[in-house]
C-alpha cells in the first residue's frame, strides 16, 4: 500500500509538472499584457514595469524562472493586487471554495445515491418516474441558470436566504444547491442504472434464495455492488463542481478562488492564473487518488494486495 | 432411506408470463411429487419450463408471472399462497437452491465465509462467530481445501469448481429438506462436473435431503436420479424411474433425447438430433405440442392432447402411441437396443428373485 501511494504521488507530481508547462505556454498565447487597461502609462513606462516583472525576457527564460520559483515554493506576486504574494491571495480565498465544493459534493452524491437506488428498487413505478424526471432536469438545467432562478425566487421573492455575498452558513445554501444539482442528477442516474443491473444479477437471486428479506438483499448485497461503478464518476463530478464554482462564485459574489481565477484571466495576471491552475490540478488529482483508494476498499477484486509484487 | 412420504407435491401447475407480445403459457399443467430422500431429475431442452417450475417452488417467480392454476404443496401447505414472510422463512432454510453459473452466483464483494454463514444468521438467529464456525465446518464438508485460511477470501480468489462447492455449502448450511439444483454442472468443465456430482451424491446421504435436479444433460441424470420427469413445452411428457426412462422410454420425445445422446455403443458418424424447434408458447399448438417435430405423430396428435397412459406403477407417458388402438410403430434402432437391455435386466431381476425363492425354500427344512 505504501509503495502504491508513493508511486501515485510520484505520478501526481509528474502530471503537475506537465500541467504547469502546458498552462504556462498556453497562457502566454493569451492576447494583451497585464497592463492593457493602463492607458495612462506611456509605452516607455509600460516597458519599464514589464521589465521589472521580467516579462520582457524570452518566454523560455520566463518559464525556467517560474518553474525555479515554484520548486522553491515561490509562486510570485499578483499583478492586480500589487505586492500581494499569490500564495497569500490563494490561501485567504481557498476556504470558501473548499467549503462550497465539499458541501456541494456531499449534497450531490449522497442524496443522488439514495434517490438512484430508490428509483431502481421501485423500478417502473411513480417513484422511479419522479426520480428520473428530477435527474433529467438536474442534468439539463445549467448551474448558472439554476443559480439565477434560486436567487430570484428564494432570495428576492421569498426572502428566505441571502441573494449573494459571503457571511455565515445561510450564504452558502443557494450556491451549494446550484453547484450540487448536476452531480446529484448524474449520481442518481448512474446509481439507478447500476442498481437495476445488480438487482437482476445471479448473486441477488441467490441472496433471495437464501431467504433474505427484500431490504436485507438490498442492504447486504445490492448497495455495495452498485456503488462500485458509482465511485468512478466521483472524479469527473469533482471536475464538474470545480469548473461550476468559477461561474457560481461570480454569480453569488463569493470571495473564492474560482472568482479570482476568472478575474486573473481577464487581467492577464499571470502568476495568479498559474497558481490557481496548480491548486485546481492538485485538488482534482487528490480527489482521483482518494477515489482509487476508496474503489479498492469497496471492490476486493481490485484491492492492492501487499503480497503480490 | 427413501420413504413413500411425499414432502412436495406439485398439482396441475399452470404459470403464465405477461409480456408485451401477449401471454406466454410457460407451464401448462405440470404435476409431480418428490419423496423424502429421493432425487428427481427434470429433463428437457431450454425453454421447456424446468426452471420456472422450480422458481415457483421457491416462490421466486418473476414479477410478470401469473399462477393460472394448480398448487405447490410443501408438507401439505401451498407455497403459492404463502405470504412474503412465510416464503422468506422457507427459502434457504427448508428449500435451498444451487444455481447454474458459479461464476456469477456469489456476491463479489462479500467474504465467502460470511456468504456461507448468512442463511444461518438470517434463519436461526445464530451469532456471527458461531455461524462462521459452522460455515467453516461446511466448507470442509464440501471439500474446500485449506478452509481455515480461505474463509475470509473473496469469490474471485476461487476457481469455478471451488465456487460451485461454496454455492453448495450455502445451500446446505441449514440442512434443507429440498435442494433444487438448477443445472449445477452446466457451466463447469467435464472433470469438475464429475467431482461436483460425486459431492452432491455424498452430501445427500449425509444431510438426508431430497434433490430436484434440473438438467438438459441426460448423461448426468443416469448417475444421479432415482426418478426422471421429461418436460417439453411446459408439460411433463413422460416420467418414471431412471431405468424405465433410459431403457424403456415410451414417448417419442424421450426417444429423441436419448438418441441424440452419445453412448459407448454409438456407432456411425452422425449423432441424430431432434429436428425443428420447440413451439412458441405465446400460442401453443392444438393437440400434442411435440407433434410438429415428431416423425411418429398420428393424426390425433394434432387434434387432441394425449393423456398420460400408464406403463407401470411408476412409469407414465403422454403419447397417443400407447393407446390400445394406436398403430404399432418401431422406435429408433438405438431405443430398441435399450429396450432389449431393459428386458434382459428385468429378466435377470426375475431370475434372481426366483433364485432367492428357491434358496429360501431349500433352506426350509
Amino acid at each position: 500500500m505504501a509503495k502504491y501511494l508513493l508511486k501515485r504521488i510520484f505520478y501526481l507530481l509528474l502530471t503537475l509538472f506537465i500541467v504547469i508547462t502546458v498552462t504556462f505556454f498556453l497562457m502566454k498565447l493569451l492576447p494583451g499584457t497585464p497592463l492593457q487597461n493602463q492607458q495612462k502609462l506611456s509605452p516607455s513606462e509600460q516597458h519599464l514595469i514589464l521589465k521589472q516583472y521580467g516579462l520582457t525576457k524570452p518566454i523560455w527564460q520566463q518559464y525556467l524562472t517560474y518553474v525555479g520559483g515554484v520548486l522553491h515554493g515561490n509562486f510570485g506576486t499578483s499583478f492586480q493586487f500589487s505586492d500581494q504574494p499569490v500564495s497569500y491571495l490563494i490561501s485567504s480565498r481557498i476556504g470558501p471554495s473548499l467549503l462550497l465544493g465539499t458541501q456541494a459534493m456531499i449534497l450531490g452524491v449522497v442524496p443522488g445515491i439514495l434517490v438512484g437506488a430508490l428509483g431502481a428498487i421501485k423500478k417502473n413505478t411513480w417513484v422511479d418516474t419522479t426520480t428520473t424526471i428530477v435527474s433529467i432536469l438536474g442534468i439539463s438545467i445549467p448551474s448558472f441558470v439554476l443559480a439565477v432562478l434560486l436567487q430570484y425566487f428564494i432570495g428576492l421573492k421569498l426572502h428566505l436566504l441571502p441573494i449573494a455575498d459571503w457571511g455565515g452558513f445561510a450564504y452558502t445554501v443557494l450556491p451549494t444547491i446550484a453547484l450540487a444539482a448536476s452531480p446529484f442528477a448524474d449520481t442518481a442516474r448512474f446509481t439507478r442504472t447500476e442498481m437495476v443491473d445488480v438487482l437482476n444479477s445471479d448473486y441477488i437471486e441467490l441472496a433471495r434464495a437464501k431467504g433474505l428479506s427484500k431490504w436485507g438483499v438490498i442492504y447486504h448485497h445490492a448497495l455495495r455492488n452498485s456503488l462500485i461503478p458509482v465511485v468512478t464518476i466521483i472524479g469527473p463530478l469533482a471536475v464538474n463542481i470545480m469548473t461550476g464554482s468559477m461561474v457560481i462564485e461570480n454569480i453569488f459574489s463569493i470571495p473564492g478562488i474560482g472568482e479570482q481565477f476568472v478575474k486573473s484571466i481577464l487581467t492577464n495576471d499571470y502568476p495568479t492564473i498559474m497558481a490557481v491552475t496548480i491548486v485546481y490540478s492538485v485538488m482534482l488529482m487528490v480527489v482521483l487518488l482518494i477515489t482509487d483508494i476508496v474503489y479498492g476498499i469497496i471492490d476486493p477484486r481490485i484491492r492492492i494486495s501487499g503480497k503480490s509484487n | 432411506m427413501q420413504s413413500k412420504e411425499n414432502i412436495l407435491e406439485v398439482n396441475h401447475l399452470k404459470i403464465n408470463f405477461k409480456t408485451y407480445a401477449g401471454t406466454v403459457k410457460a407451464i401448462r399443467d405440470v404435476s409431480f411429487n418428490l419423496k423424502k430422500g429421493e432425487t428427481l431429475a427434470i429433463v428437457g431442452e431450454s425453454g421447456s419450463g424446468k426452471t420456472v417450475t422450480t422458481r415457483s417452488i421457491m416462490g421466486l417467480l418473476a414479477n410478470n408471472a401469473v399462477v393460472a392454476g394448480g398448487n405447490v404443496l410443501f408438507h401439505g401447505q401451498d407455497v403459492l399462497k404463502m405470504s412474503q414472510r412465510e416464503l422468506e422463512n422457507l427459502r434457504g432454510a427448508k428449500i435451498a437452491q444451487i444455481f447454474q453459473d458459479p461464476m456469477t452466483s456469489l456476491d463479489p464483494t462479500m467474504r465467502i465465509g460470511r456468504q456461507i454463514a448468512e442463511p444461518l444468521m438470517v434463519h436461526k438467529g445464530v451469532k456471527k462467530a458461531k455461524a462462521m464456525a459452522q460455515a467453516l465446518e461446511m466448507m470442509k464438508l464440501v471439500g474446500i481445501t485449506d478452509a481455515e485460511n480461505r474463509i475470509n477470501d473473496y469469490p474471485h480468489q476461487f476457481s469455478g469448481g471451488m465456487r460451485q462447492r461454496i454455492v453448495i455449502a450455502i445451500a446446505l448450511i441449514n440442512y434443507p429438506e429440498i435442494l433444487i439444483a438448477d443445472e449445477p454442472t452446466t457451466a463447469l468443465d467435464v472433470t469438475i462436473q464429475a467431482q461436483i456430482l460425486d459431492l452432491m451424491r455424498e452430501l445427500q446421504d449425509k444431510i438426508e435431503t431430497s434433490i430436484i435436479f434440473i438438467t438438459h444433460d441426460l448423461g448426468v441424470v443416469a448417475g444421479m436420479a432415482d426418478r426422471v420427469a421429461v418436460m417439453y413445452a411446459g408439460k411433463i411428457v413422460e416420467f418414471g424411474t431412471v431405468d424405465e426412462i433410459f431403457y424403456n422410454p415410451k414417448h417419442p420425445y424421450t426417444w429423441g433425447l436419448l438418441s441424440s445422446m452419445p453412448t459407448l455403443d454409438t456407432n456411425g458418424d452422425e449423432l441424430p438430433s431432434i429436428p425443428g424447434t420447440p413451439p412458441d408458447l405465446l400460442d401453443p399448438p392444438k393437440g400434442d405440442a411435440f407433434a410438429a417435430r415428431n416423425s411418429y405423430a398420428l393424426k390425433i396428435d394434432t387434434e387432441k392432447e394425449p393423456p398420460f397412459f400408464k406403463v407401470s406403477d411408476t412409469h407414465y407417458a403422454a403419447t397417443w402411441l400407447l393407446h390400445p388402438d394406436a398403430p404399432k410403430v418401431t422406435p429408433p434402432e438405438q431405443i430398441i437396443e435399450r429396450q432389449k437391455k431393459f428386458a434382459k435386466m428385468q429378466q435377470q431381476l426375475e431370475d434372481k428373485k426366483l433364485h432367492h425363492k428357491v434358496e429360501e425354500t431349500e433352506e426350509q427344512p
